[in-house]
């Protein structure tokens, strides 16, 4: 599943972004240095191949549900890590700007969720190892299977963790893991075979593409790769949780996890430093002091209790409430008025290029 | 399979679209790309209960939809196409945050049902903004603008090469779907027919492959692109993202529907 824009905080969106350029920057490195020139343009037909082949929707046997290739993997298997996740970036870049698969600020977890797992873990980490140098039928299935299903458990839970620390969602992150993983377990399942049985298929058509493209960009940098891939994911994980844990108003899904992981029932912090600057810029915003959602809302998220705070004077909350919705209507309207007047104007005015 | 169809023909509208010739077609890429950025950043930072003050940042998208003359229905379309993804989501949020915030007339509104209209606000204004960003400036030219802002070339070559051949490759696989629901009666076709179906077209396409870089290299092809359109930053550029930038930032402080509100509240009666 793509990460959306509306579900994101700008400090997770931007830490991701940051993670994923950095992941850009060194596929970029690698792929120029290695100077197979004929990558390029295979390269670039093979991401428009991925798009095209997204669209055929076939049955999925027993469920009466339909599903389509996701493809991370399978492009990992013919080019090899670097020039996959460049082309999976080049894949997602296009779906957010042309279908609204996400967006734009979401780009960045997009690209981890679905361009590193399957192609720095799923692919060398799982496939490579169970597949080998020459796989059977048999080996090369489960091999796709296992790490197609790695690959997207591992980007359902990087959807849930992302959704979970910008606090946008009310989702708890526990019902949103027991919601997202079992469904990609199905997913991933399917993508496996249908992995399997393409890569099989070509196999068969033409054995020597497969790993073609890929091979020398694997064999010599096979134990750096690893290092720098967990230093990556380290540098992930840190980024990630520090700035969320900043900057997120909200953190109780980052909490959970972190209480999860560390044992320890609370975390202090987020009184001083970072969070309160935040809290007291916003407070500065917050220009008209009884627009009332603000204050119950800080209110709410300081002790995590609100009742006794957030139900005082309903009144005035409902008086600021409707003058802001009123409000926001009119400058709806406004907007749409500017638009249309300034259409108009295009329209009337006399043009000098002569292309309409 | 109209699904494809229907698709490819909505995404040859939209590069047509990039075509025209307004005066914000001719604005430098890079000053649009980076004004549509920081629109989307600027969307994201609200906190999770606002409404009202995200709906004056329609101005962004209606008003460089209305200069570049792309159709309203169309992008309403295309955005609408993409909400049912944004509330599957935002419809979890009555279930968890039932707390009242305030009653309208009698219903009681709950705080998740606030935060739930909020993420499809967000949704509906940061999808239009990246729409209308192509649709005003074509593919080429974001990638171009992109990589002179900073993003490496081969993931810029990458893209334009996708984008290319993207057209070719969708028409041959609508051709193949085609041929296969043709032949399988009104059923959904089955999974090892579809593995083989995508193996021919990704061995076809390989070939193409070749074959393209055979051309290219007959061409003199030495790792560049060359666009027709050269832009350059120049005062109008500055003036519009300048512009932009100051008026989000007003915007982010100043909660323009509730002033607004406000104002209207104190002139009526």
């Amino acid at each position: 599943m793509h990460m959306a824009d509306a579900l994101l905080s700008p400090a997770v969106g931007g830490t991701m972004w940051a993670v994923s350029a950095g992941i850009i920057v060194y596929c970029s490195k690698k792929v120029t240095d290695e100077l197979d020139e004929r990558k390029v343009p295979l390269m670039g037909v093979l991401g428009a191949f991925l798009f095209a082949a997204q669209m055929i929707n076939f049955s999925i046997p027993g469920t009466g549900s339909s599903g389509h290739l996701g493809g991370g993997l399978l492009l990992a298997i013919l080019l090899g890590p670097h020039a996959a996740f460049l082309t999976i970036a080049s894949v997602l870049v296009v779906q957010a700007l042309f279908f609204a698969d996400g967006g734009l600020l979401a780009l960045g977890c997009n690209l981890f969720n679905l361009g590193y797992f399957p192609a720095f873990i799923a692919y060398p980490l799982i496939y490579r190892k169970i597949a080998g140098a020459r796989p059977g039928q048999l080996r090369l299935s489960v091999a796709a299977i296992v790490a197609a299903t790695v690959g997207l458990q591992l980007g359902a839970f990087g959807v849930v963790v992302e959704t979970a620390s910008s606090g946008i969602s009310s989702l708890p992150f526990a019902t949103f893991v027991l919601f997202m993983q079992p469904i990609h377990l199905a997913i991933g399942i399917v993508e496996g075979v249908v992995t399997a049985a393409i890569v099989s298929f070509v196999h068969r058509a033409r054995p020597e593409l497969i790993g073609a493209a890929a091979r020398p960009t694997v064999t010599p940098g096979q134990q750096s790769l690893r290092k720098l891939l967990l230093a990556f994911l380290a540098g992930a994980v840190l980024t990630g949780g520090l700035f969320s844990w900043f900057a997120s108003k909200d953190p109780d899904g980052l909490e959970w996890a972190i209480a999860q992981v560390s044992g320890e029932a609370e975390l202090k912090g987020p009184e001083q430093g970072m969070h309160a600057t935040l809290a007291a810029l916003q407070e500065r915003m917050a220009i008209l002091p009884d627009y009332a959602f603000r204050k119950t809302d800080a209110g709410g998220q300081g002790n995590g209790g609100s009742d006794g705070n957030g139900d005082a004077n309903p009144e005035s909350r409902l008086g600021s409430s409707v003058s802001g919705i009123v409000g926001g209507l009119l400058a709806l309207l406004l907007a749409f008025l500017i638009g249309f007047l300034l259409k108009r104007r295009v329209h009337r005015m006399p043009r000098a290029g002569g292309l309409s | 399979m109209a699904s494809i169809e229907s698709m490819a023909a909505n995404f040859r509208r939209l590069d047509q679209f990039a075509r025209a010739d307004t005066a914000m077609h001719r604005l430098d890429a890079r000053a649009k790309v980076m004004a549509t950025l920081a629109f989307i950043v600027v969307v994201a930072s609200f906190d999770r209960y606002t409404v009202a003050a995200l709906l004056p940042f329609f101005i962004f998208p209606i008003v460089l939809a209305a200069l570049g003359k792309l159709p309203t229905a169309y992008v309403a379309r295309n955005v609408a196409v993409a909400i049912p993804f944004a509330l599957a989501i935002g419809l979890f949020n009555p279930l968890f945050d039932q707390q009242v915030l305030f009653k309208l007339g009698s219903i009681p509104i709950s705080a998740g049902w606030i935060s739930c209209l909020s993420i499809v606000v967000r949704a509906v204004l940061t999808l239009s903004a990246a729409l209308i960003l192509i649709g005003v400036t074509g593919f080429p030219a974001v990638c171009e603008a992109l990589e002179r802002l900073g993003m490496p070339k081969v993931l810029a070559m990458q893209m334009q090469f996708l984008y290319r051949y993207l057209f070719v490759l969708i028409e041959d696989t609508r051709r193949s779907a085609r041929a296969l629901e043709l032949r399988s009666c009104g059923r959904s076709p089955r999974l090892p027919t579809v593995a083989s179906l995508i193996g021919f077209l990704l061995l076809r396409t390989w070939q193409r492959a070749d074959r393209i870089h055979m051309a290219m290299l007959a061409r003199a092809y030495r790792g560049d692109f060359h666009s027709r359109k050269v832009g350059n930053f120049g005062s109008g550029e500055v003036a519009f993202v300048a512009g932009w930038l100051v008026l989000f930032g007003l915007l982010r402080v100043y909660d323009a529907s509730q002033l607004l509100g406000a104002l209207v509240g104190r002139a009526l009666p």
